[in-house]
């Protein structure tokens, strides 16, 4: 119990003196994540809003991808990512494995079906709701489309960070195909997971804080914006 | 804005509906309706609930297409009937950003100059006495200011036609008061009215000819006055008189 209350000690230490090895760290962390996310985020928004529109061939199949996929395991995203740019793979010649660049397309790829998922829902209920006055002012679903995502903009800013928790805290796909490299690819997530098996919880645990904390900080900013669009825009 | 905006375009009434009918299922809700809309009168389609009258608006706007029979407008090729119209709803629907912002929205999907939105939003607030309004979250407004809203975008479009579905259902009188007045300026600036109304009363004040409908026929055309004085059919009768038809 001592060499838990050692450990805390150590690790608010860490956090406190901004400790250079710590900071590295949660620097790349947030680079990986935060790239991960703007990227998902330009793809996921436009897709989930075209199937929430438009009506095609296999739309009803795209859904349920989408939605099955918000559960993509990181593992296996972190294998096909693998596959792909191993030195066999089809984009070996990128020479991209075990960079932060691997790591943040395997996060990309884990997110874009939860924002989008969640993206379409959003579009098609205020599609309901918009889609007579729309038609009537001579907008189809085309040129509704940007209207669609702009109006929905407070619970998609959710959807982004939802997101973004699940980029930030998942741990097999970067592990896999960043490689856990010291000052290269080394992440909180996988860094909490090989201290831990080394036995040093100080850093491990300093690093969860901060995990638990942006958490909470993403929930919380959630939550703030959600009330501050009910009471402000009624939305 | 002095309503002559749209006369730049073909004039797109009369309207001619021919043999009408759109049916769900083996439900006819709309059953064989023939007539004409001409510029000029206010038009008041009143009946009992389920008689068709908003199946009817969605029908002549283009929202729905009718299961058979022609809606045809005049002005030709060349021109798009559905850019001249608008249509305000029972329940206003509110784009979520501000009250200016509603207006402008509808003006740039005519795509019309930026600068020439902004001056026809203001002018349309004005007119509408929403103005001080301007900035506020359209959805935070009352029920009244947003159905001002709603047709103070309608006007913003200048529309050959205006298609109202009982505008004033859920409002008080103050609110019913003002949406009545705004509506009687835009008849003044030039577009023709057509609304339906369960409010005989305000289909006396605000018609000039009233369309009679009953599970989804059309059963009796004239003008107010005739219509309320002198019913030419039963069920026409029974309604202008305030009676329950079933």
């Amino acid at each position: 119990m001592t060499d838990f209350g050692a450990a805390f000690a150590t690790a608010f230490s860490l956090i406190a003196t901004l400790d250079p090895g710590l900071v590295e760290i949660v620097t790349l962390s947030l680079r990986v994540s935060l790239t991960a996310v703007a990227i998902a985020t330009l793809i996921s928004l436009p897709l989930g809003a075209a199937v929430a529109l438009f009506r095609f061939p296999g739309r009803g199949g795209v859904v349920i991808l989408l939605n099955a996929f918000m559960g993509l395991p990181p593992v296996v995203v972190g294998l096909v990512v693998y596959l792909f740019l191993s030195r066999v793979g089809p984009l070996g010649v990128l020479g991209l494995l075990f960079t932060p660049a691997a790591m943040i397309a395997a996060q990309a790829i884990l997110i874009t079906p939860i924002i989008a998922a969640l993206t379409r829902q959003v579009v098609e209920d205020l599609w309901e709701e918009y889609s007579e006055q729309m038609r009537s002012l001579g907008a189809g679903p085309r040129q509704a489309l940007w209207a669609l995502l702009w109006d929905g903009r407070f619970s998609l800013f959710t959807a982004v960070l939802a997101g973004f928790g699940r980029a930030s805290a998942e741990v097999g796909a970067v592990m896999m195909v960043g490689g856990n490299i010291d000052h290269v690819t080394r992440v909180m997530t996988t860094t909490i997971a090989l201290e831990v098996s080394k036995g040093d919880l100080a850093l491990a645990l300093g690093l969860g804080v901060i995990l638990i904390t942006l958490s909470v900080g993403v929930t919380g900013a959630a939550f703030v914006l959600r009330e501050t669009a009910r009471r402000s825009y009624a939305a | 804005m002095t309503g002559t905006a749209m006369t730049a375009a073909p004039a797109i009434l009369p309207l001619t509906v021919r043999e009408m009918s759109y049916a769900v299922g083996a439900a006819r809700l709309i059953d064989d309706l023939t007539f004409t809309l001409e510029a000029g009168p206010r038009t008041i389609i009143i009946g009992p609930n389920g008689a068709g009258k908003s199946l009817l608006l969605r029908l002549c706007h283009g929202l729905l297409k009718p299961s058979s029979g022609t809606v045809r407008w005049a002005g030709g090729a060349g021109i798009d009937p559905a850019r001249c119209q608008a249509m305000v709803f029972q329940r206003p629907v509110m784009l979520r950003r501000s009250v200016a912002a509603n207006v402008d929205f509808a003006l740039a999907l005519r795509k019309i100059a930026k600068d020439r939105r902004k001056r026809r939003v203001a002018e349309v607030l004005a007119k509408t006495g929403l103005e001080d309004l301007a900035r506020r979250p359209a959805r935070v407004l009352s029920f009244g200011e947003q159905q001002k809203l709603a047709l103070a975008r309608a006007w913003a479009l200048e529309p050959q036609v205006l298609w109202l579905d009982e505008p004033t259902a859920s409002l008080d009188p103050a609110a019913t008061r003002a949406v009545e007045t705004i509506i009687n300026a835009i008849r003044a600036s030039g577009t023709k009215i057509v609304m339906t109304t369960h409010d005989l009363g305000q289909a006396r004040r605000l018609g000039d000819e009233i369309l009679f409908l009953c599970k989804g026929r059309l059963i009796e055309r004239a003008g107010v006055a005739d219509f309320f004085d002198h019913p030419q059919n039963l069920l026409s009768r029974a309604f202008a008189s305030g009676d329950l038809l079933w």
